[in-house]
């Protein structure tokens, strides 16, 4: 049986993550595939309900990632963001949610190989824990077409 | 065709196995968690005692709280249907109040009989009821002053009443009834030709249905609905927990290229119930929503399907958050002036 | 206390500033339940004991309710709190209710104005008791799958009636989160993934801004300790950010934690 492939979404900001990770493009460093990158203004943005939705609609992990501390485009975005996922994290811990499947980290545009580094780290980690089926199959939609829809 | 037998406390739990080993799911109120609800079990020890009303009603088994209606696929520019939910699974509802097997009379008046609705239908064909009537009630019961009693076998296929400690009058009222009473009839006897002993509760009539049914039409601009509903938070705790509501929201939800569509449970005392895509809400304060909610039970039901709305088992004024007390409002409607 | 809360009412009333006063009443049965007093010689209806939780704010933006025109509220601490926050939020403005304020001593306070009730309030820290200190730390205590199992159980018996929002002050918005279906943000049907997603973003809604009355609890008709959540949060904010943080969630420090970011 080929191993299995995790689902990862990363949220991430546009002005450190998301220009770090072209980086990484371009400078050639090879990295796991099983990431979907998606781009918002500011890890600011990044609403809660984004990883629940990540979640519910087949994510095995989330990365969210954005500027490192005082490197935020609109100043404290950053700051703000961080607030709010130390009390989210804790949140979702009590409710018994596997919080070791979502990665924070703090990439700059300058750090194309740290951005590898963080994939491929949250890759193999999510690989261990396996898919997230106690989750993601909590819909009727996914729970009743869930033969189908392996993965 | 009313038949009569006797059946021994103790012989329940024999009735159960007869019924599950006869393929039949066995819904019945269990209690846990500051709540008895009906869930599935496996035998009669299993069931609570001594509720006077469930927290719920057993509505979920006829009008599921959220229920598959179809499911669909989109190719390109067409949407093929595929395969629905599957038959409902043959039940056994044991253990409803006789105000709640009465309710099935609003449930079917609704959803069979201007519109045949299949969903409904099913599920009503695969359900059967064994009913239990009421020893005690409490100030928030009034079934006789809506037309039932604690001891009414409407509704039911079987109505047990304790006639003492330990035996109970089982009074076989349907086709149905019958059938469940063969799979098990060593555990049925004979009954004595009188019903006497039949331990049922003391329940007041509390006000006169008719007078109120003559006064409600002409009260509709009153000051009596937004005097009541100051205090209503808009919750909708009371449509949620009432066996006799049956209004309905419809979801889809989507994943990729299929949907499903669901039928959710709504509630009138909603704002966003009645809320237009313009903006515009024809029953935009509360006040409205609780007039509603009255004249709906007992003034348009009546007059369209035959049946009243309520049946008296209480349970919106044992949950309202804010003591919204439905017999207490309807009292002072039949009173004013 | 509770003469002096009639006193306070009546002399309100006469005044003519104050058009009606929302507080408790004689309920059915042995319950209370608010009343809104329009007239002085009325406000001998008022009740006050230890059955008088509900939390009374939540009227303040209810329409009909603002359209008997400037209210004045019974408040105990949780009320003031709540009244505090929507202050914050600029729900209304100083001048706009007065407060007859209840001490946890059970005393009548008078305030000449909101300014002065907030100082007050905040003198009052907002923690959880040693009982509800306990209810959080046995979840705490138990593994990640075992709280799971205990939340899928609970919140499965959801019915989505909305009591909790309904009841709480809080919870004023026109159009909540869960009636926006453009995008629809979380699931609305009360199966296990809408449910979970509904607590999940209630309590995250509330962080920070949550007073701790305990209506939601109170008022769910399946008695879902759905306080727990917010409770939980309630800690946490007193963990990591102090007490004296007041709109945690709309503040910050260079120095907050970070050690769970790579």
């Amino acid at each position: 049986m080929a191993e299995f492939e995790p689902k990862i979404i990363a949220f991430v900001c546009n002005w450190c993550t998301y220009t770090g990770a072209d980086l990484t493009g371009t400078s050639r460093i090879k990295y796991a595939a099983n990431v979907r990158i998606i781009r918002l203004p500011c890890t600011g943005r990044i609403d809660f309900m984004l990883l629940m939705k990540a979640f519910a609609k087949g994510a095995d992990g989330i990365i969210v990632s954005g500027c490192h501390p005082n490197d935020c485009h609109y100043t404290s975005g950053n700051f703000h963001a961080r607030r709010r996922w130390i009390v989210f994290r804790s949140l979702l811990n009590f409710m018994g949610i596997d919080i070791r499947r979502i990665i924070f980290s703090w990439v700059s545009a300058a750090e194309g190989a740290k951005w590898a580094e963080v994939v491929n780290t949250a890759v193999k980690e999510i690989r261990a824990l396996g898919p997230y089926d106690e989750y993601k199959n909590l819909s009727p939609i996914r729970a009743n077409w869930r033969t189908e829809h392996a993965g | 065709m009313t038949e009569k037998k006797t059946i021994k406390k103790s012989s329940l739990d024999g009735l159960f196995k007869a019924l599950k080993s006869g393929g039949k799911r066995v819904l019945a109120p269990v209690e846990g968690n500051g709540r008895t609800i009906f869930r599935e079990v496996d035998s009669y020890g299993d069931v609570a005692s001594g509720y006077i009303q469930t927290t719920l009603s057993a509505k979920d088994a006829l009008l599921p709280r959220c229920e598959e209606m179809l499911r669909f696929r989109t190719e390109q520019s067409t949407v093929a249907m595929e395969q629905g939910p599957p038959a409902p699974a043959p039940t056994v509802v044991f253990g409803i109040r006789p105000c709640d097997a009465k309710s099935l009379a609003v449930l079917n008046a609704v959803y069979l009989k201007d519109y045949n609705d299949e969903l409904y239908r099913a599920r009503a064909e695969a359900t059967a009821v064994i009913a239990v009537s009421c020893t005690s009630c409490d100030e928030y019961c009034f079934c006789t002053s809506v037309g039932g009693s604690p001891g009414d076998t409407t509704g039911s296929d079987i109505l047990l009443t304790e006639i003492d400690g330990d035996t109970f009058l089982a009074e076989i009222v349907t086709e149905k009834g019958t059938a469940l009473v063969a799979m098990a009839p060593d555990l049925f006897a004979a009954a004595a030709d009188s019903a006497a002993g039949k331990q049922l509760a003391d329940v007041k009539v509390q006000f006169d249905l008719k007078e109120l049914e003559k006064k409600l039409p002409g009260s509709f601009e009153g000051p009596v609905w937004i005097a009541q509903s100051l205090r209503c938070i808009g919750c909708g705790t009371c449509s949620y927990v009432c066996p006799a509501c049956t209004c309905f929201d419809v979801q889809d939800e989507t994943e990729a290229n299929r949907g499903m569509r669901l039928r959710c449970w709504d509630s009138c005392g909603l704002g966003i119930f009645t809320l237009h895509t313009s903006g515009h809400n024809p029953r935009d304060v509360q006040s409205q929503r609780w007039r509603q909610r009255i004249m709906h039970k007992f003034s348009y039901q009546p007059d369209q399907l035959s049946v009243v709305g309520c049946v008296g088992c209480g349970r919106c004024s044992r949950a309202c958050p804010v003591d919204m007390n439905i017999l207490q409002h309807i009292k002072d409607i039949v009173e004013a002036r | 206390m509770q003469d002096k809360i009639i006193q306070k009412a009546g002399e309100l009333l006469s005044g003519g500033d104050v058009k009606v006063v929302i507080g408790y009443g004689r309920g059915t049965g042995d319950r209370v339940h608010a009343v809104f007093i329009q007239k002085p010689e009325d406000a001998g209806a008022l009740v006050m004991d230890a059955r008088c939780l509900q939390n009374l704010a939540v009227y303040l933006p209810k329409q009909e309710v603002k359209a008997l025109g400037k209210p004045a509220i019974v408040a105990r601490t949780p009320v003031m709190r709540a009244i505090k926050q929507l202050m914050y939020e600029e729900q209304f403005r100083e001048g706009d209710i007065t407060v007859i304020g209840i001490s946890d001593d059970g005393q009548v306070l008078d305030f000449p104005d909101l300014k002065s009730m907030n100082e007050y309030i905040d003198k009052i820290p907002l923690a959880l008791s040693p009982e509800e200190a306990a209810a959080v730390a046995k979840l705490d205590a138990m593994t990640r799958e075992e709280r799971w199992k205990f939340w899928m159980e609970e919140t499965s018996a959801c019915i989505k009636c909305y009591a909790c929002r309904a009841s709480c002050p809080m919870c004023y918005c026109p159009r909540c989160t869960v009636e926006c279906n453009q995008p629809q943000w979380i699931s609305v049907p009360a199966h296990e993934l809408g449910n979970l997603e509904w607590h999940i973003m209630r309590a995250m809604h509330l962080a920070g801004r949550c007073v701790n009355c305990g209506d939601c609890y109170r008022n769910c008709p399946l008695k879902i300790p759905l306080n727990l959540l917010t409770q939980r949060i309630i800690a946490d904010i007193g963990d990591n950010f102090g007490q004296e943080a007041d709109y945690v969630l709309a503040a910050f420090k260079p120095e907050d934690k970070e050690d769970f970011i790579r």
